[in-house]
Formats: C-alpha cells, sequence, structure tokens
C-alpha cells in the first residue's frame, strides 16, 4: 500500500529519515543543546515575523496599486520604462539592497525594513501590471459593449481575471521577503538570522542551527500559506490549478 | 501493394478497452489512391497510423509489396515510407532544405545528393529553389509549408506515401489548387497512397478508391462512382447525403457520356434536309448548325423547319455555351441551368463538334446505375 | 570623491574579487547545467516522477540562502569542508536546479506533438528526435533557465562571504562590519552591476542560440 503513490513513497521515505536524523540528533546530544536556545528561537522568531509582515504588508498595499496605475491608458507612455526599471531592480542582490538601504537610514530596524519593502515591491508591482494587461482585448470589449465604466470594468473585469498572476508575484515577492528577513540581523534589524551568523562567528553548529532550521521552516511554510490562499481566493474560473485542463 | 489483414486495434481506457480499428481487411493496388473517409473516431486515422507503426497494432497484418512488416525495425519501416500530417509538422528550427532533407540524411545520402533532391522537390511543386532552400517554416504561407510538407515525406522517393488530412488546415481556394497540383504530380509519380479525409468531395475527387469507416469498422470499399451508385448501407447512403446522385456528376465526363454519332447540317443545307434528319432520328427539338471547319455554330430548331423555307443558314440560333469533353457533368449541368437549355453541343480541344448532350441522356446514364441489378 | 580614491587604491582587489566571483558562480551553474537538463529531459517520461522532482526542487529554492549554508555547514564539517567556497558552490548547485530542470522539462514537453509525430514519421530513433528536434527547440527555454539561476546566485554568492567563499560580498560584509560606506557602496554596486551585466549578458546568447527559424515567431 505504500507504493500505491509516488507522493506517498515520498513523504514515507521524508518520514523514515526524519526519524532516523531524530535518533541519530537525540544519541548526539543534539537536541539537549538545540532546546537550550529554545528561548533565543521563540523571540527572535518573532521579530522575524514581524519584520516580515511589516515590509510585506505594505509592499503589497502599495505595489499592488502601483500596478493597476500603470496599467491604466494614460500611464501608457511610463508604463513600459517602469516595467525595464523594475525588471532591472529585480536582479540586484538582496545583499546589496540591504548595503545601500545602510548607507541611506544607517542601522536598525527601519533600514531593514525599507530594504524589504522595495524588494518586495518589484515582483508584485510588475506581476499586477503584466497580469492586468493580459486580460484578453476581447474581454475587455464584451465588458465596455456592456456599458460598465472604467471604474467597473477594472474591479469586475480586469482584477479578477489577473488575480492568478498577481498572487503568483506576492508568492515570489514573499519568498523572497522571508529570504532576505535573516540578513537583516547584519544591519541591526534583528531576527533569526542572529543566530545563524554568531553561530557561523563562533563556529557554533548548533546555534546556527537553531537558527537555519527556523529559517527554513519559516519560508516553506509562508509559501505554503500564500499559495493555499491564492487557491482559495482566485476565481474558479480563471484558476489553472484549479482546472488542470 | 499495400496489403491489410485483420488488422485490429484495441486501447486500453480507464472506462476499459476501445477497439479504435476492429479487423480491417483491405487492399491498396500500386499506384492508386485510396481514400479512408469516416466521420471523426471511425478508425480511419488509427488503421492509417498502424501503417507506419505510430500506432502499434494489437494484431494483423501490414505487408507492403509482399514484405510483411511487422517484424521491420520501425525507424527502417518509417524512413521508407513517406508521411505527411495535417499539422505539417515542419521543424521550426530547420531550413525549408534541412527539413526536406532530413529523411535522406538519415538514410546517409551524401551532400550533394541530397541537396539536388531538394532542389528537384521544389521545382516540382513550383517553389523557387533558390529563395525558399534557405528560408525557415515560420517565413512560409500556410499552402506553402504544405507543399513543402509533402515534398518531405517524397525526398526519399518512398513507394508508399501516408497522408493524414493533408490539406484539411488549409482555406478552400488554395485547398482546391494544392489537390490539382497533388494529382498532377501523382500521375507522374504513381506512388501508393493511403490518404485519410473526412471531406467527402475531397475524396470523390482525389480517390481512386474509397473505404468508408464507421465505429471502428471498414464499411465499404469501391471505387467512387460505385460507392454513390451502390451503397451498401443506410449509414454509406446517409454519410454520403441526398445528393450524391449530384455527387456522382463530378465523377462522369462529358466523354462517357455524350452521343457522338450525330448529325449536322450546314449553312447552305436545305431547310427540309434538316427537318428530314431530325425524323430521320427522331429528334423532337433540334439539330445542331457546323461551320467548315465541322465547329458547332448554332442549332435549327424543328418549329422553324416545319414551318419556314430556306437555307438553314438563315434560319438558325447562335449557341453561346459549349461543353469540352473532359468537362464533368456537374459542371455541363450548371451550364444548361444557367443558359436555359436542356441541350449541349460538346467539343473537342480544336473546338470541334464531337457529339451533343441532353438532359435526357445525363439522367439516363446516372439512372442506369440506380436501377435494380439482375 | 572618498569612493572614487578608494576604488582607485583597490583595483587590482576588486577585479580580484569580481573575477572569483564570476568564477564561483560559473562553476556551480555550469555543474547544475551538467546536472540539471539530463534531469529535466529524463523526467519528460513521466509525469509523476516530474511532479515529485519539482516539487522538491522548489522547496529546496524556498529555503533562505543562509538558512542553507547555516545547515550545510554542520554535514560538510564532516569532511573537513564546512567553511569556504565549497558550500558556497553547492548551495548554488542546489538553487539553480529548479530554474534549469523546470525550464529543461517544460520546453521538451511542450514541443508541439505534431512535431514529435512528423520526427517520427520520417523514422528518426528517440535519440535522433532529441537531438534533431527536441533541445533545439528547447535551448532558447533551457538558456531563459540558466540566466534565471545565474542572476539569482550572483546574489546568493554575495551572501556566501559570511562563510568565507569570497568574492564581491566581501566589500559589504567589511562595509557593514566596519561601517565603512565606501566599501558597503562598491560592494552593492559592483555586485548589482554584475548581476545586471549576467542579465543582459545571457539574454544576448540566448538569443543568439536561439536557431534562426524560431526568432521570428519567439521574439
Amino acid at each position: 500500500m505504500l507504493l500505491q503513490s509516488p507522493q506517498r513513497l515520498f513523504y514515507g521515505t521524508a518520514l523514515v529519515v526524519m526519524f532516523l536524523l531524530g535518533v541519530w540528533t537525540e544519541g548526539s546530544g543534539f537536541i539537549d543543546e538545540f532546546l537550550y536556545y529554545r528561548g533565543d528561537i521563540t523571540y527572535l522568531l518573532g521579530q522575524h515575523i514581524e519584520l516580515m509582515l511589516i515590509s510585506g504588508g505594505l509592499a503589497i498595499t502599495f505595489a499592488v496599486p502601483v500596478g493597476v496605475l500603470l496599467s491604466r491608458p494614460r500611464f501608457a507612455r511610463v508604463a513600459e520604462p517602469a516595467m525595464q526599471v523594475l525588471n532591472i531592480g529585480q536582479t540586484i542582490p538582496t545583499l546589496a539592497v540591504l548595503a545601500l538601504s545602510m548607507t541611506l537610514l544607517g542601522i536598525g530596524r527601519v533600514p531593514a525594513i525599507f530594504a524589504l519593502f522595495v524588494y518586495t515591491i518589484l515582483p508584485i508591482a510588475r506581476n499586477t501590471y503584466a497580469g492586468i494587461k493580459a486580460v484578453p482585448p476581447h474581454m475587455k470589449e464584451a465588458a465596455a459593449g456592456m456599458g460598465m465604466s472604467a471604474t467597473q470594468m477594472l474591479f469586475r473585469v480586469e482584477l479578477p481575471n489577473a488575480l492568478f498572476v498577481i498572487f503568483a508575484g506576492i508568492r515570489i515577492a514573499l519568498s523572497v521577503n522571508v529570504g532576505t528577513v535573516p540578513l537583516a540581523f547584519l544591519i541591526g534589524g534583528g531576527g533569526l538570522g542572529e543566530l545563524i551568523f554568531t553561530g557561523i562567528a563562533l563556529d557554533r553548529p548548533v546555534m546556527m542551527l537553531a537558527g537555519a532550521i527556523p529559517t527554513a521552516a519559516l519560508a516553506v511554510v509562508v509559501d505554503m500559506v500564500v499559495a493555499a490562499v491564492a487557491f482559495l481566493t482566485v476565481p474558479k474560473g480563471v484558476n489553472p490549478l484549479r482546472n488542470p485542463a | 501493394m499495400i496489403r491489410i489483414e485483420n488488422l485490429t486495434k484495441v486501447f486500453e481506457t480507464p472506462e476499459g478497452p476501445v477497439t479504435a480499428a476492429d479487423h480491417i481487411t483491405m487492399d491498396v493496388p500500386d499506384g492508386e489512391i485510396c481514400i479512408l473517409l469516416g466521420p471523426s473516431g471511425c478508425g480511419k486515422t488509427t488503421t492509417l497510423k498502424m501503417i507506419n507503426r505510430i500506432i502499434e497494432p494489437t494484431s494483423g497484418r501490414v505487408s507492403i509489396n509482399d514484405e510483411d512488416t511487422t517484424g521491420m525495425n520501425t525507424t527502417d519501416l518509417r524512413r521508407s515510407i513517406g508521411y505527411v500530417i495535417q499539422q505539417i509538422g515542419l521543424f521550426p528550427n530547420m531550413t525549408i532544405e534541412e527539413n526536406i532533407s532530413v529523411v535522406p540524411r538519415l538514410l546517409g545520402w551524401d551532400r550533394k545528393r541530397t541537396r539536388e533532391r531538394a532542389r528537384e522537390l521544389l521545382d516540382m511543386v513550383a517553389l523557387d529553389p533558390s529563395a525558399f532552400m534557405g528560408r525557415y517554416p515560420g517565413e512560409l504561407s500556410g499552402g506553402q509549408q504544405q507543399r513543402v510538407g509533402v515534398i518531405r515525406a517524397l525526398a526519399a522517393d518512398p513507394p508508399v506515401l501516408l497522408m493524414d488530412e493533408p490539406f484539411g488546415a488549409i482555406d478552400p481556394i488554395n485547398r482546391a489548387v494544392i489537390q490539382d497540383e497533388f494529382l498532377r504530380m501523382q500521375s507522374e509519380l504513381n506512388k501508393t497512397i493511403l490518404f485519410v479525409s473526412h471531406d467527402i468531395d475531397e475524396a470523390i475527387k482525389m480517390g481512386d478508391r474509397i473505404a468508408i469507416f464507421r465505429a471502428g469498422r471498414l464499411v465499404q470499399y469501391d471505387r467512387p462512382d460505385d460507392l454513390l451508385a451502390h451503397p451498401k448501407n443506410d449509414f454509406v447512403e446517409s454519410f454520403f447525403g441526398e445528393d450524391r446522385a449530384l455527387k456522382r456528376m463530378q465523377l462522369a465526363r462529358v466523354r462517357d457520356v455524350m452521343e457522338d454519332d450525330v448529325p449536322v447540317v450546314r449553312h447552305d443545307d436545305d431547310l427540309r434536309r434538316a427537318l428530314e434528319l431530325m425524323d430521320e432520328r427522331g429528334y423532337h427539338y433540334a439539330i445542331t448548325l457546323v461551320n467548315e471547319h465541322h465547329q458547332p455554330v448554332g442549332m435549327v430548331m424543328r418549329s422553324t423547319a416545319e414551318t419556314r423555307r430556306g437555307k438553314c443558314g438563315e434560319h438558325y440560333y447562335g449557341v453561346d455555351a459549349l461543353a469540352h469533353l473532359d468537362d464533368d457533368l456537374r459542371k455541363v449541368a450548371s451550364l444548361m441551368f444557367s443558359h436555359d437549355t436542356t441541350w449541349l453541343a460538346c467539343v473537342d480541344e480544336d473546338g470541334r463538334l464531337a457529339g451533343t448532350l441532353t438532359q435526357r441522356g445525363i439522367t439516363r446514364y446516372l439512372g442506369a446505375t440506380y436501377r435494380p441489378q439482375e | 570623491m572618498d569612493i572614487i580614491t578608494f576604488i582607485a587604491d583597490n583595483v587590482d582587489v576588486l577585479v580580484n574579487r569580481t573575477i572569483e566571483h564570476i568564477a564561483l558562480v560559473a562553476v556551480a551553474v555550469g555543474l547544475a547545467v551538467a546536472t540539471g537538463v539530463p534531469i529535466g529531459i529524463a523526467i519528460t517520461q513521466s509525469q509523476r516522477v516530474a511532479n515529485i522532482v519539482l516539487y522538491i526542487a522548489s522547496m529546496v529554492i524556498t529555503v533562505p540562502s543562509i538558512a542553507l549554508f547555516g545547515v550545510m555547514i554542520p554535514i560538510l564539517s564532516t569532511i573537513g569542508q564546512g567553511i569556504g567556497y565549497v558550500p558556497a558552490v553547492i548551495a548554488v548547485l542546489l538553487y539553480s536546479q529548479l530554474p534549469i530542470i523546470r525550464n529543461t522539462y517544460t520546453a521538451i514537453n511542450d514541443v508541439d506533438p505534431a512535431l514529435r509525430e512528423a520526427a517520427r514519421g520520417v523514422g528518426m530513433s528517440p535519440m535522433q528526435r532529441l537531438r534533431m528536434v527536441e533541445i533545439p527547440l528547447a535551448v532558447p527555454v533551457i538558456m531563459a533557465g540558466v540566466r534565471t539561476a545565474v542572476v539569482m546566485n550572483i546574489g546568493v554568492m554575495a551572501i556566501a562571504t559570511y562563510i568565507g567563499a569570497g568574492g564581491l560580498g566581501t566589500f559589504i560584509s567589511r562595509g557593514i562590519s566596519q561601517t565603512d560606506p565606501r566599501q558597503l557602496i562598491v560592494g552593492a554596486v559592483a555586485v548589482s552591476l554584475l548581476a545586471i551585466a549576467a542579465d543582459f549578458g545571457l539574454l544576448g546568447l540566448q538569443r543568439r542560440l536561439t536557431p534562426r527559424g524560431l526568432q521570428r515567431a519567439g521574439g
């Protein structure tokens, strides 16, 4: 029965590996040492999530309207150059963005949040714009033919049809965001990066893992949550994941 | 010759086995075009694709020129059979020359010979080699691409050609042109061709034989005229439609139907002579008037001959429609309707009178085959 | 002004670190191409296996780089390679798998079934089909994956400076620890320019590797 589906086989194997890993770590006293950092983990994880939520939340509320505005006819002339800039912006490494933010704003939570915010805007704005632009003209023509105003068309036709693409952008953005949060520690922003970087500096593997494992787990969880939210909020008719045709 | 014996394909589906082709048996003689015709899902395409084993048969046998293909290596088999598909399937990453040269290259021909062959084939379909060899499929129109698709299949000069709705994606006007072009090529090449179609008119036009499929079975396999005249059952009859007699008219040529031993009068013949000839033949309508080159110029009506006196040349009506020996009956009937006549003079290439054709003659010709046979 | 004199004084270091950075990313992505492309081709044979492989690869890519380093250091320490360029190269190798495998897989899978049938119909063997039709058609998409991988990993390699891998990130890490804006800016700008240059350079390469017959259609 275990071999019935590859998915089950995969999860089964993962479970066995994890169990063996658990036995080994317990035997080597790893778990005791790990638990020593329990307090730090909880505290830093809180900071970590806070950084992510503030910067991510601000970015979404800022980037979606920007993307919508750029898709409006009156911004048509600046839209394409703006997209080029966003595309180039996305190739800039996260560490560089943090470094530049630090030279502007010094150290602490504010420059960290600012850097995360800026970097998170890019994929969301880009996908919002691209998603709206990708709505087929015949759909808009039909909407216009029914006498919808520009605003009605935006909320009833364009946004619902672009939602899947917008969520894809949010997912990419938050995944990058949550991957960058540990670096915030470097410019004094706090978070689980503290355990990782200090662990590396002091050559204390368990301390490092105490930071790395929750960071990785959080990243995977955030990704899954965003995926689930997207799956549930995007209208069924325009959600490719619900209609695997 | 392609001999298909008890060819069967059963697909296993989640809903159970589905028989796509059920003991298909048929022979296609050398140099003939055999059209596999039927509604979608009838098994015609499956049958075709089992011949080059794009679909592996469940059972049965295909022999080409008395050689059983069952044991043959599939790649060797396919390289010896030309294959044309509806989507054309030109490789977009290759030039036209490279596309045409695929099979020769796979067969290990040398560069020079391959290149010459590509030129020769492009010439054959009236695409200028110097202009087209270096182009890419994306730069050609649909009709041009389909021509290249056909000559790619002919590149290694295979004796057998399989065509899966080859002209289906082309607009009707270009389709007719390509069909004519293809028939002209075939009259020189004499390939043995299996051709899948769902277009009845195409089948009648292109086919030497037509195989009608339904629900995986071969229902009837005959020459087009026999199929139209003697549909084996209600399915075939309704498949060809209520107007199948009209469809048959496409198949008959003027030379087969016309009355060739016809009396004529000349300008200086007396009207009485015309009346005499009409009485002799029992004509109730008219007689043809020809000039010194034996070309039809008009007709003398019986009513005129009966009531007037004088020379024929003074009392005739001109002819404004003529049938040619190779016209099909559909065209002739159309001419009759548009000129409000039941009679047409038929002429040869030089415009000389070869015979006459009447509506009565056409209906008798078509009707003859429908009468119950003893 | 400070920055210009700083650059002038450190030109050789800057050049060396840039070369180091490029070399590390190139080696790692090169290895990733050598593994990812065959994997991407192989998994076209089975949808189920493909789903699993792509799922694992996408999970790996969500793990933040510094966390991946953190997990790898204790493991690689057992063979004495915990710190340095080895974990960095391995991390980049792992991160590159998703874009490369996914793009190879999709590109080969998306080859028009009519072309595949035509290729079979003319009597190409599966290997010939792959070599003459499927791979040439997939190259642009595979290259797009390589490009994504390179750009992403120039950033990852910058972070790898914290585990002693060297590269341009060193300027940034020193800039932060010494609160030296000159090093910070030079490092940040240099690594950004490198990423942007790589993006454009690989786009050019991607276009050059696109079969000419596809260029008009593909844009």
